[in-house]
C-alpha cells in the first residue's frame, strides 16, 4: 500500500483499537494513543527523507476511483507545501499528546474518546492536505470539524460549548459557500473537459472573468474564515481559550493552516485571473489583520486570548506572502506555516502548563517564575522569541522572506506590514516581564518546574525551532520548487531586481 | 352497441394491486377477526403485501415500458424506482406502526369518555390503522404512474384520504391529534379543488386530459396560452401544498406533531416520494415546454420554501414541529429538482428522496423512543443529555441530523451535491445560492440539538429512551446504515438510479 494512504489510514486503525481497550484503563489508552501517533510521525519522516526534491509537482501519487459516475476518486499525492504541512500534522500530534497527558481528564467525555478523537483528527489532517481531487478534499474539509468541535466543547473549559458551536457554524457557513463554488468548477468541467475533480484537471480549465471571481470568493471566504483573516476572525479568540491548549496547537497549529494551504491550492492555482482582480483586496485585508491582530494581542489580559490575537497576525504575514505573488514571499508563506505551527505549539503548551500549575489563565497572576520554575519559564521566553521572530529563530527566516517578497511587488505593503514586527515585540515582551520576571506573586512560590515528560515534549519543538533558524535550508529546498510552480501557474513572473552599476 | 370490457395490463399493475387487495382483505378481517388476533393478522398480511409487491416492483424493473388499463396508468424506469421506495418506506413505517400503543384504541369514541376508558381497558384495540396505511400506499404508488389528470386526480385523493384520518389516531393528546387531523383534511380538501380547477383549465387548454395530449399542446398547439398559466398555476397549488412548499405549508407542522409519530414519519418520508414522482413527471413531461412560463415562479417558491424552512426551525422548541420545518425546507431542495428540468435532475431527485426518506424514518424511530409516564417527549429542552441515558440512540440521531444538515460522509450530502450540481447545469444560480446559505442556516438548529444532546447534563426528569422494540429496531439500524453507506459509497446506487431515470414522454 501507498505511504500516504498508510499514514492516513494508521491513526484510525488506531483509533479503532482504542476503542477496544477497557475504559478504566487510562494509562494504556495514553500509552497506545502517543505510540500509534510515534508511528505515524516516523511514517511522517520516512516520506520526507524520500521526497524527491528535485521533482515539481505530486509525489506518492496514488488514485483510485470512487464514485465515478461524479468523476470523483480517491486521489493523493504531496507536494512541497502539502508535504511540509503534513510533516508539521504528524510531528505536533505525538508532542501534543504527550505534553497534554492530564488534559484529556475531567473532560464531559472519557478519556478514550479524548484519544480517538485526536487519532481520527490526525487521519483528517493528512487528508486534507493529500488530497489531490477536489471533492476528496471538501471530504476531510468538513469531516475535520466534528471530531474538533467534539475536542473543544467535550474538554475545554468555560464556555466551552458556545465557542465550539461557534466554530462549528462559521466553519460549515464558510464550506457551505465553498460548495457552491465546488459545484461551479465542477459543472463547468463536465463542460470542457469531462466531469472530473483532478485538481491538476481543474487548473486548466477556461472560466470567463465574472464566473471566475465569483468561484474565487466562494473559495477564499471558505478559507479566509479557517485561517482567520481579519473580519472573518471572531471565532478564534473565543475557540483557542476554551479549548485545552493541545486542541489549541492542533486548532492553531495545522486546522487554520488549511486555510492558508487552499488559498494558494485551490484559490491562486485554480483561478489565477480571479486571484490577480482581488489581490488589492486581500493585501490590504492581510495588512489590517496583521495589524489589528498584534494591537489586539497587546491588550490581553487572558494568555490564551493573547496568543490567539498573535495567531491573527501571522495569519495576515501568511496570507501577505502568498498573495504578494512572488516565489520569495510564497515560499517564506509556505515556510511561515509551518514555523507558525512550531512556535505556537511551543507557546501553547507552556502556557498550559503555567496554566494548569497556576489554576488561572490571566496574565498578571504570574510572575517571578523565571526564579520559581526556570525551565518553564525559559521555555516560555524562547516560544514568544520565536513567535516575535528573532533573528536566529526559525521565524524570523520566513518572516524575512514575505516581507522581502512582498516588498518588490508591495512596498507600501511591505513596509505597513514591517511594524507588525514591532507590535509583536511589545505584545511578547511584555507578558514575559510580567509573568517571567519581577518579584514572584503570592501563591507562585511552591509552583513546580517540568517533569521529564513535558522536557521530553518541549525539547524537540525548541530544538526544531533553533535548527531552522540557523539552518532552514532543508526546508526551502523542499518547498521552493513547489512556490515556483505555483507562481507559474497564477501567471506570474518574479520581478528583477533592479542591478544597479554599470550604467 | 357492444360493451368492450377494457384491457387490463394485470402484470404491470400487480404491486398496486396487491397492495390494493390486501388493503381490503385488511378492512374485512378487521370486521370478522377476534378482538385478540386482529393486531398480528394485519400486521402480517401488510407486511406480506408489501413485500409481496416489492417483488412485483422488482420483477418489472428491466422491462420495458408500458402503459396499463388504457393508457391511464405508465409504467416507466422513474415510476418502477418510486414505487419500490415507497414500498421500503412503507415496510419500515409498518415496522413502526406494529407498536400499536401509539394509536388510539376506539377512534371513533370521543376524548376523554368512558367510552373512551373501556376500550382501552379491554384491550380490544382496533387495527384500522393498517387498512388505511395500505391504501395511502396504494395511492402512493398509483400518483407517480398517473398518466392522465383523471387518474392523477384520484391517486391524490386515495392517498390523501386515509393520511387524513391517520393523523387523527393518536392515543395520547388526543384532542391535538384530531385538531391536526381536521386542520389537514380542510387544508387537504380546499387544495384539491385547487388541484381539479388547474385540471380542468388544463383540459380546456389542451383538449385532452393526457399528459401526453398537454405535452404536445403546449409544444405548439392552438391552445389558449391564458388557460395554460391558469391551469398549470391551479395544478401547483395542488401538488405544493401536498410537498409541503411555502407558502402552502402551514398544515405541516401542525400535522406532523398531532399525528401518532409512526404515521408521521410515514407521511414525511413516503408522501414526500410521491407527491415529487407526479410533480417531476408533470413538469417533466406535459409541461417542459413551457419551461418559460412556470420556472420564475417556482425558482422564487423554491428559494421561499428553503429559508422559510430553515428560518422558522430555529424558533422551535417542539422535536416533531422542527422536523416539520427541516421537511419543509427539503422540500424546497427538492424543488430545485424539479426545476433543473434535465436528466441529471431527475437522477438527483430519486436520490434525494430515497435517502431523505429512509433519514426520516430512522429519525422519527427515535423520536417514539423518548418517553416520559405519560408518553412521548416532543419538547426539545427535555431532551437534554439523551447521551448520557442512551450513548447509541444518540449518536445514530446525530447521524440523521448531519445527514439532513448534508455533512460529507453522509446520504444527505451525497443528495445535496447531485442536486445542487443538476440545478447549476441548468443555469439556476441563484437557487445553488440560496441553497447552501439555508443550509448554513438549518445547520444551526441540527446542530443545537446535538449540543442539547451531548453536552448539556440531563436535568432530574422523569424522561426515559425506552428500550426499542425489535422492529423498531431494525428501522433505525437499517436506517442508520444505510445513511452512512449512502454517503460513503454512493456510486453503486448512483449506478443503479441512472438505469431508472428516463420517463417516458
Amino acid at each position: 500500500m501507498n505511504l500516504l494512504t498508510s499514514m492516513g489510514l494508521l491513526p484510525l486503525i488506531g483509533a479503532g483499537l482504542i476503542a477496544l481497550l477497557p475504559v478504566t484503563n487510562v494509562k494504556l489508552i495514553k500509552q497506545s494513543a502517543l505510540l500509534v501517533s510515534v508511528l505515524v510521525a516516523a511514517l511522517g519522516i520516512t516520506m520526507t527523507i524520500g521526497f524527491d526534491r528535485g521533482v515539481t509537482g505530486f509525489q506518492y501519487i496514488e488514485r483510485y476511483s470512487w464514485i465515478p459516475s461524479l468523476g470523483i476518486s480517491y486521489q493523493l499525492g504531496v507536494d512541497g507545501i502539502s508535504l511540509i504541512l503534513i510533516l508539521l500534522s504528524v510531528l505536533l500530534v505525538p508532542i501534543v499528546i504527550l505534553a497534554g497527558w492530564n488534559e484529556s481528564e475531567g473532560g464531559r467525555f472519557s478519556v478514550k474518546t479524548f484519544y480517538i478523537l485526536i487519532l481520527v483528527l490526525e487521519t483528517m489532517m493528512i487528508g486534507v492536505f493529500a488530497a489531490t481531487d477536489l471533492f476528496l478534499f471538501y471530504v476531510f474539509f468538513e469531516a475535520m470539524l466534528v471530531p474538533v468541535y467534539f475536542l473543544i466543547g467535550g474538554y475545554g473549559s468555560g464556555a466551552r460549548q458556545a465557542a465550539a458551536v461557534k466554530f462549528l457554524l462559521y466553519s460549515l457557513f464558510g464550506g457551505l459557500l465553498m460548495l457552491a463554488s465546488i459545484i461551479g468548477i465542477f459543472v463547468i468541467s463536465g463542460n470542457q473537459i469531462g466531469r472530473t475533480f483532478d485538481i491538476t484537471a481543474l487548473s486548466t480549465l477556461e472560466i470567463d472573468t465574472t464566473t471566475q471571481n465569483f468561484l474565487f470568493l466562494g473559495f477564499f471566504i471558505a478559507f479566509a474564515i479557517k485561517a482567520p483573516l481579519w473580519p472573518l476572525h471572531t471565532w478564534l479568540p473565543d475557540a483557542a481559550k476554551s479549548a485545552t491548549p493541545g486542541t489549541s496547537v492542533l486548532l492553531l497549529g495545522v486546522l487554520d493552516k488549511v486555510g492558508t494551504f487552499g488559498m494558494i491550492r485551490y484559490c491562486v492555482e485554480l483561478f489565477p485571473d480571479a486571484s490577480r482582480t482581488f489581490t488589492p483586496l486581500i493585501i490590504t485585508l492581510a495588512v489590517i489583520s496583521i495589524l489589528y491582530g498584534a494591537f489586539l494581542a497587546i491588550g490581553q489580559k487572558d494568555i490564551k486570548s493573547l496568543i490567539a490575537f498573535t495567531s491573527i497576525s501571522h495569519f495576515g504575514f501568511i496570507t501577505l506572502g502568498i498573495f504578494a505573488m512572488t516565489t520569495q514571499s510564497n515560499s517564506g508563506a509556505t515556510l511561515y506555516m509551518f514555523n507558525h505551527g512550531i512556535s505556537t505549539a511551543a507557546l501553547f503548551l507552556t502556557a498550559g502548563w503555567m496554566i494548569s500549575r497556576r489554576g488561572s489563565s490571566t496574565i498578571a497572576d504570574f510572575g517571578g517564575l523565571q526564579r520559581v520554575t526556570p525551565i518553564l519559564a525559559w521555555s516560555f521566553f524562547i516560544a514568544g522569541l520565536s513567535s516575535l521572530a528573532l533573528p536566529g529563530l526559525s521565524s524570523f527566516v520566513s518572516e524575512f522572506l514575505v516581507l522581502v517578497g512582498t516588498y518588490t511587488r508591495y512596498p507600501v505593503a511591505a513596509v505597513i506590514a514591517t511594524f507588525g514586527i514591532i507590535l509583536a515585540a511589545l505584545y511578547i515582551l511584555i507578558p514575559v516581564q510580567k509573568a517571567l520576571h519581577g518579584p514572584t506573586t503570592a501563591g507562585n512560590e511552591n509552583l513546580t518546574d517540568l517533569n521529564k515528560r513535558e522536557i521530553a515534549a518541549i525539547a524537540p519543538v525548541i530544538a526544531l525551532i533553533v535548527a531552522l533558524g540557523f539552518y532552514p535550508k532543508p526546508a526551502l529546498e523542499i518547498i521552493n520548487p513547489a512556490a515556483q510552480v505555483t507562481i507559474t501557474k497564477a501567471g506570474y513572473s518574479d520581478p528583477q531586481p533592479l542591478v544597479g552599476g554599470d550604467k | 352497441m357492444g360493451f368492450q370490457s377494457p384491457a387490463l395490463e394485470y402484470g404491470a399493475l400487480a404491486p398496486m394491486l396487491i397492495i390494493f387487495g390486501a388493503a381490503i382483505i385488511g378492512v374485512i378481517v378487521e370486521a370478522f377477526a377476534a378482538a385478540r388476533l386482529r393486531a398480528p393478522i394485519q400486521l402480517a398480511i401488510s407486511l406480506g403485501a408489501v413485500v409481496l409487491s416489492l417483488s412485483q416492483v422488482w420483477r418489472l424493473r428491466g422491462s420495458a415500458t408500458t402503459t396499463a388499463a388504457v393508457n391511464s396508468v405508465v409504467i416507466d424506469g422513474p415510476v418502477l424506482f418510486m414505487q419500490g421506495t415507497i414500498l421500503i418506506l412503507s415496510l419500515f413505517a409498518f415496522f413502526l406502526i406494529a407498536d400499536i400503543d401509539a394509536f388510539a384504541a376506539q377512534a371513533s369514541a370521543v376524548p376523554g369518555s368512558n367510552e373512551e376508558a373501556k376500550a382501552l381497558q379491554s384491550g380490544k384495540i382496533q387495527t384500522e390503522v393498517y387498512p388505511l396505511t395500505l391504501f395511502a400506499v396504494g395511492g402512493m404508488m398509483l400518483f407517480p404512474a398517473a398518466n392522465d389528470l383523471i387518474t392523477l386526480f384520484v391517486a391524490l385523493e386515495v392517498l390523501s384520504l386515509p393520511l387524513y384520518l391517520m393523523a387523527g389516531l393518536s392515543r395520547r393528546r388526543r384532542l391535538l391529534s384530531q385538531e391536526a387531523a381536521l386542520k389537514y383534511f380542510l387544508l387537504g380538501a380546499y387544495s384539491s379543488a385547487f388541484f381539479l380547477f388547474g385540471a380542468a383549465f388544463l383540459y380546456g387548454f389542451a383538449g385532452d386530459v393526457s399528459l401526453a395530449g398537454i405535452r404536445s399542446a403546449v409544444s405548439g398547439g392552438p391552445g389558449n396560452d391564458v388557460f395554460l398559466i391558469i391551469g398549470m398555476v391551479s395544478l401547483s397549488v395542488g401538488l405544493l401544498f401536498k410537498v409541503g412548499a411555502a407558502p402552502f405549508h402551514s398544515w405541516t407542522p401542525d400535522v406532523y406533531q398531532g399525528a401518532p409519530t409512526p404515521i408521521t414519519a410515514f407521511m414525511a418520508a413516503a408522501t414526500k416520494v410521491a407527491a415529487f414522482g407526479a410533480m417531476l413527471r408533470i413538469f417533466y413531461v406535459s409541461l417542459g415546454g413551457a419551461v418559460y412560463s412556470w420556472k420564475p415562479i417556482f425558482t422564487a417558491v423554491a428559494i421561499l420554501t428553503m429559508v422559510v424552512g430553515s428560518v422558522i426551525a430555529i424558533a422551535q422548541r417542539d422535536i416533531k414541529r422542527m422536523l416539520a420545518y427541516s421537511s419543509i425546507a427539503h422540500a424546497g431542495f427538492l424543488l430545485t429538482g424539479v426545476i433543473a428540468l434535465n436528466q441529471e435532475g431527475l437522477k438527483a431527485s430519486l436520490f434525494y428522496l430515497a435517502s431523505y426518506g429512509v433519514a426520516t424514518i430512522g429519525a422519527f424511530a427515535i423520536v417514539t423512543l423518548v418517553r416520559d409516564s405519560s408518553g412521548e417527549v416532543g419538547d426539545l429542552n427535555r431532551w437534554v443529555g439523551l447521551a448520557k441515558r442512551s450513548p447509541a440512540m444518540a449518536l445514530i440521531f446525530s447521524l440523521f441530523l448531519l445527514s439532513f444538515a448534508g455533512i460529507p460522509l453522509t446520504a444527505g450530502f451525497i443528495g445535496k451535491f447531485t442536486i445542487f450540481t443538476a440545478a447549476y447545469e441548468s443555469g439556476n444560480i441563484a437557487v445553488v445560492v440560496a441553497g447552501v446559505l439555508s443550509s448554513a442556516i438549518a445547520a444551526f438548529f441540527y446542530i443545537r440539538v446535538i449540543v442539547m444532546i451531548f453536552f448539556t447534563d440531563p436535568e432530574e426528569d422523569t424522561v426515559t429512551v425506552t428500550i426499542p422494540s425489535l422492529y423498531t429496531n431494525l428501522t433505525i439500524w437499517i436506517a442508520a446504515i444505510a445513511t452512512l453507506a449512502l454517503g460513503i459509497f454512493p456510486a453503486p446506487f448512483l449506478d443503479f438510479i441512472a438505469t431508472f431515470a428516463t420517463f417516458t414522454r
